[in-house]
């Protein structure tokens, strides 16, 4: 005979996503490295390389002109990669992650709360960046349709991002070692990917091996924002290549989240 | 109650030739766990009833925490049958979770949320929590309740972690080595709350390497070495413990004298009638589960060291 086993029911899932929404968004905010690293990092340097790199681009245009969209694209980068990489490889190897695979938690939440955390991350580096662009260095805000074109490179941008850095926090033992190894490797993207540099003065090779990555790409895609399109002449394929790149992101998005499902553990390597 | 061991009795050896019991709540048979060419658990047989405190006691590396981690559905198993309230472990899903309360020798890792934000968080995934802010009183973190996770002590986080553990009303739960840290008044405090989670029939799984602890919480003690388990008996009987004939000693003509009888009522009466009275230094002593223990595992007890 078996005792009568009583299930438990379960509370809604809309409270528990709100739950680790409000957990993300403290755990975040509330940590002074994250803060400084993912949001303050792009603004000092929108500040001093604006003010030391202010040269004319073509057309009268100023380098800081061309810069903001770049750096608007490694601020993302920052908050969603370099962010969640971190993140989770250091609830994973202080055993945050293994503590909620042992609750009844439904582990779309744990995501939903990471998608949170990064959405409003997004949008407060993107609104700062905005207005010190502006304010410093007098570069307009975007007009008329190309706020749709910003939107949808910045939502897709942050989706294939987020969705890797998930996916390469599983490379990491500790979050020292994923910040050791996923720092330098988004600092040289940022520099043959056109963010500190006009992508046209990076040598060939180096815009080869920069265009298989999301950052080339959403640079590129900020820029028909910022610039008028006649100097989309000045980019490798002569032209702003919408359509590309919401190609290659949306590819990142789709490779990301296969490698986050075949590769993402809820505790350390060899304790299972 | 349909199976014999169902029945808690003095001294329950493992019964590897019984089929799992279903009535219990964890039972386990033919145990097996390798970490490459090691074996950690080896061949385990366990039985725990719905209701009481099992503690599970052995030494460093014995594979407490392998056995107690696959009945939580952590680890894998190599060989062998496990059910954890009906349910094999390994498959085990929400609702099957949502039974169970954790803590983990490893602690429930770092945050930035306070103390009373993260047991509020926990009990937002049970559908009939304990009160956040009771379950803090009961751990004694409600001083601490608006501190950070990670500023707090060595001890006070443990005691979070218990909090974590039992804010979700579990039906079972597993304490790895929870007192770990803790101050002797906090050990107290942790005992009286788990005696009356047990009388709110909470069943208990608990490791420790404190035999008092043992001996003041579980009805029934495993004794695990090398994989295996060598005994499993309620705390006073362990080790024959029970039977073990006790040693009467007082001081005669200035000499310390030694008596080993299984009738030492008498002799301490037969004593006090040639003292006619007082009996100078007299102690009555039965073997302490720490000999008992010592002996079991395998290690000289510390009067054997010194002999
Ligand atoms: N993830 C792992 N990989 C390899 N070996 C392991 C792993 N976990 C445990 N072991 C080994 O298995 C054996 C049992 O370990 P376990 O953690 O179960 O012991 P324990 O009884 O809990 O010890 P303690 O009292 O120190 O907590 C040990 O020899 C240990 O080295
Ligand atoms: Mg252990």
């Amino acid at each position: 005979m078996t005792a009568v086993q009583q299930q438990p029911s379960l509370p809604p899932l809309g409270a528990v996503y709100r739950t680790r929404a409000g957990v993300e968004l403290k755990e975040f905010f509330r940590q002074r490295e994250s803060v400084v690293f993912s949001l303050a990092l792009p603004v000092i340097l929108l500040v001093v390389f604006g003010a030391v790199l202010d040269y004319d681009i073509g057309l009268g245009i100023p380098f800081t002109q061309y810069f903001l969209p770049g750096i608007l694209a490694a601020g993302i980068l920052g908050v969603s990669l370099q962010n969640m990489a971190i993140s989770i490889a250091t609830e994973r190897s202080d055993g945050t992650l293994k503590h909620l695979a042992g609750t009844p938690m439904p582990r779309s939440a744990y995501f939903v709360g990471k998608v949170v955390q990064v959405l409003a991350t997004t949008v407060a580096i993107l609104v700062i960046l905005l207005l010190v662009g502006r304010v410093f260095y007098g570069v307009g805000l975007p007009s008329g349709t190309d706020w749709l074109t910003f939107a949808w490179v910045a939502l897709l941008g942050a989706a294939a991002c987020t969705l890797l850095g998930i996916a390469v926090s599983s490379l990491a033992r500790t979050g020292r070692s994923a910040s050791a190894m996923i720092t330098p490797i988004a600092l040289v993207l940022q520099f043959i990917s056109g963010v500190f540099f006009q992508f046209s003065q990076i040598p060939t090779w180096m815009q080869t091996v920069a265009s298989v990555f999301p950052l080339k790409w959403m640079a590129q895609g900020f820029r028909s924002v910022y610039l008028p399109d006649a100097l989309a002449a000045d980019e490798p394929a002569g032209s702003w290549e919408l359509g590309r790149v919401a190609i290659v992101l949306g590819l990142w998005c789709v490779a990301g989240l296969v490698l986050c499902v075949l590769t993402f553990r809820w505790q350390d390597r060899g304790t299972d | 109650m349909s199976s014999p061991t169902a029945v808690p009795t003095a001294s329950a050896a493992p019964r590897p030739d019984l089929p799992l019991d279903p009535e219990a709540a964890i039972s386990v048979r033919g145990l097996v766990r390798r970490y490459g060419s090691s074996t950690a658990v080896d061949g385990l047989d366990l039985d725990i009833h719905r209701g009481e405190i099992f503690a599970l006691l052995g030494p460093n590396g014995a594979g407490k925490t392998t056995t107690v981690e696959i009945c939580e559905g952590f680890r894998r198993r190599d060989a062998g049958e496990v059910r954890v309230l009906g349910q094999d472990p390994a498959t085990g899903g929400r609702r099957w979770k949502a039974q169970l309360g954790i803590v983990l020798q490893s602690g429930a890792g770092d945050s930035q949320l306070t103390c009373r934000e993260l047991v509020r968080s926990q009990a937002s995934y049970y559908s009939d929590p304990r009160d956040p802010d009771e379950v803090l009183e009961l751990v004694g973190l409600t001083e601490k309740a608006g501190v950070r996770g990670r500023a707090l002590s060595g001890g006070q986080r443990r005691r979070l972690d218990v909090a974590l553990g039992i804010v979700g009303r579990p039906t079972l739960l597993f304490l790895d080595e929870p007192t770990t840290g803790f101050d002797p008044e906090a050990r107290r405090q942790f005992w009286s709350l788990i005696r009356s989670l047990r009388d709110l029939g909470t069943t208990m799984l608990l490791t420790t390497h404190y035999l008092d602890e043992a001996e003041a919480l579980a009805d029934r003690v495993g004794v695990i070495a090398r994989g295996r388990l060598v005994e499993v008996a309620v705390p006073s009987a362990l080790g024959g413990r029970g039977s073990a004939p006790a040693v009467v000693s007082w001081t005669e003509d200035g000499v310390r004298r030694t008596h080993d009888t299984h009738a030492p009522t008498a002799l301490v009466a037969e004593l006090a009638a040639r003292f006619g009275g007082e009996v100078p230094d007299l102690a009555v002593a039965r073997p302490t589960l720490e000999d008992v223990y010592l002996r079991m595992i395998g290690q000289p007890t510390p009067e054997e060291r010194t002999a």
